[in-house]
């Protein structure tokens, strides 16, 4: 039998060796997690009024497009975290949800514009603002904590890149299912608000979510 | 029965599943790679004895990608070790149809990574000064120490060579050869309770002596 100078290490591997399944592909485990966000909808559309949402995205073009840019980038950022957990995939993975992003920023910039230049619109008061910023923050967590579980399956190489991708995907997402409770015209008060909550559910991701996704060591006796 | 399956794995490493690959993803460059990707998908299964041999295998591999990523010598066993960790928890997300190869690449690469952060941190506060070592003194080995205690000892001698002979006896057998009053009664013939005294006698004389000359 071949030796060499980690035989102990490569003996004790061996010895902790058990059977695993191997890890689904990075698309099937986004569309669990959309499943969830799309649980979420589903609930928070059965208390709210589909409709008046409608009709308010409807109104105007930067509304659904804001909307859109958010949904497709919870969805880019969540396929480009759980291809970034495999070892052999590309950090440019990473770029994957920018273009959206970006999208996503200008049509809600583009409504900032409107509000300022339309006199009737329906800008969101302080009280209003500060009931979106406890919206994307309350439903980040979960969200972020459920990614995390998810993500901490594979091998994160890349800890804070991951987390900072998952980060903007629970955020996007959850300023996505904003548009459910939020019967406001964009201001530049209420989307400073926004990147608010969005930025701190990246932020809080990237510090705290690092103990979570590493897990505890392998063999850390050995 | 693990025994004949893992000569089956070790001796046919191409299986058929190989073959189904996209053709966008990175394939199994060659006989090698095919091998350990073999191996791998056994140790997926929980097979020990192929999966000891894969990481055997690999470590001259993880050395060379180590060394190109710039790791000095004295850190590339570190990187082989962290490395070999990160395969044991990443082996779920190996995927058959991909290069083994190009996986373990990545791992060894990001682990050469985190070697070279490490050893540039140490770096700024650890400086390879063998000269310094060899010449810092070692405070348990003071020459002027061994010096006193040459001298102390000259004085004690003298000391208790001035001492009336029954006392000095006591001495001798009690505090400097460490004999139990027992013993020392039987060597000198006198009572237990005549070699208490003459001690403490002589213990009274030699603290005066020595107290006086400090």
């Amino acid at each position: 039998m071949v030796t060499n100078s980690y035989d102990r290490l490569i003996q004790a591997l061996g010895a902790d060796l058990t059977p695993v399944r191997r890890l689904a592909p990075p698309g099937a485990r986004t569309l669990i997690w959309l499943t969830i966000v799309g649980a979420i909808a589903l609930a928070l559309a059965t208390v709210s009024d589909v409709g008046a949402m409608s009709r308010r995205l409807m109104a105007a073009p930067d509304m659904w497009l804001a909307a859109i840019g958010s949904l497709v980038t919870a969805v880019l950022a969540a396929v480009a975290a759980f291809q970034l957990i495999l070892p052999d995939r590309k950090p440019a993975w990473a770029l994957l949800p920018l273009p959206a992003a970006v999208f996503w920023v200008a049509a809600s910039g583009i409504g900032c514009l409107r509000s300022w230049l339309v006199p009737e619109t329906h800008p969101a008061s302080l009280g209003e603002a500060e009931t979106c910023l406890a919206f994307i923050l309350g439903i980040s967590v979960p969200l972020s904590a459920l990614l995390i579980v998810m993500l901490r399956q594979g091998c994160p190489l890349r800890p804070n890149l991951i987390l900072v991708i998952g980060g903007l995907a629970c955020a996007s997402a959850a300023a996505t299912l904003l548009n459910f409770i939020h019967p406001y015209d964009a201001t530049a008060t209420d989307l400073t608000v926004h990147a608010f909550a969005v930025a701190t559910v990246i932020l809080a991701n990237a510090i705290f979510g690092g103990r979570l996704l590493m897990g505890k060591d392998v063999l850390a006796s050995v | 029965m693990e025994g004949v399956s893992t000569m089956v794995v070790l001796a046919a490493p191409i299986t058929t599943g190989l073959t189904m690959v996209n053709a966008q993803t990175p394939r199994p460059v060659d006989n090698r790679d095919r091998r350990w990707g073999t191996w791998m998908v056994a140790a997926q299964t929980g097979n020990r004895t192929v999966y000891e041999t894969l990481l055997r295998d690999c470590t001259p591999f993880i050395k060379t990608v180590a060394r190109r990523q710039g790791v000095s010598p004295n850190y590339i066993d570190d990187v082989v070790q962290e490395t070999l960790l990160t395969v044991h928890r990443a082996r779920r997300t190996y995927d058959p149809n991909r290069s083994f190869s190009a996986w373990l690449r990545t791992i060894a690469q990001r682990r050469a990574i985190d070697g070279l952060r490490r050893q540039s941190r140490n770096g700024v506060w650890e400086t390879h000064a063998p000269f310094a070592y060899e010449n810092h003194p070692d405070p348990g080995r003071d020459p002027e120490e061994a010096t006193n205690q040459v001298e102390r000892t000259v004085r004690l001698d003298s000391a208790v060579s001035t001492l009336p002979a029954s006392q000095r006896e006591a001495v001798q057998h009690l505090a400097l050869r460490e004999q139990s009053l027992t013993e020392a009664a039987a060597v000198t013939g006198r009572t237990t309770g005549a070699l208490k005294v003459n001690l403490h006698r002589a213990l009274k004389t030699l603290r005066a002596q020595l107290g006086r000359q400090d």
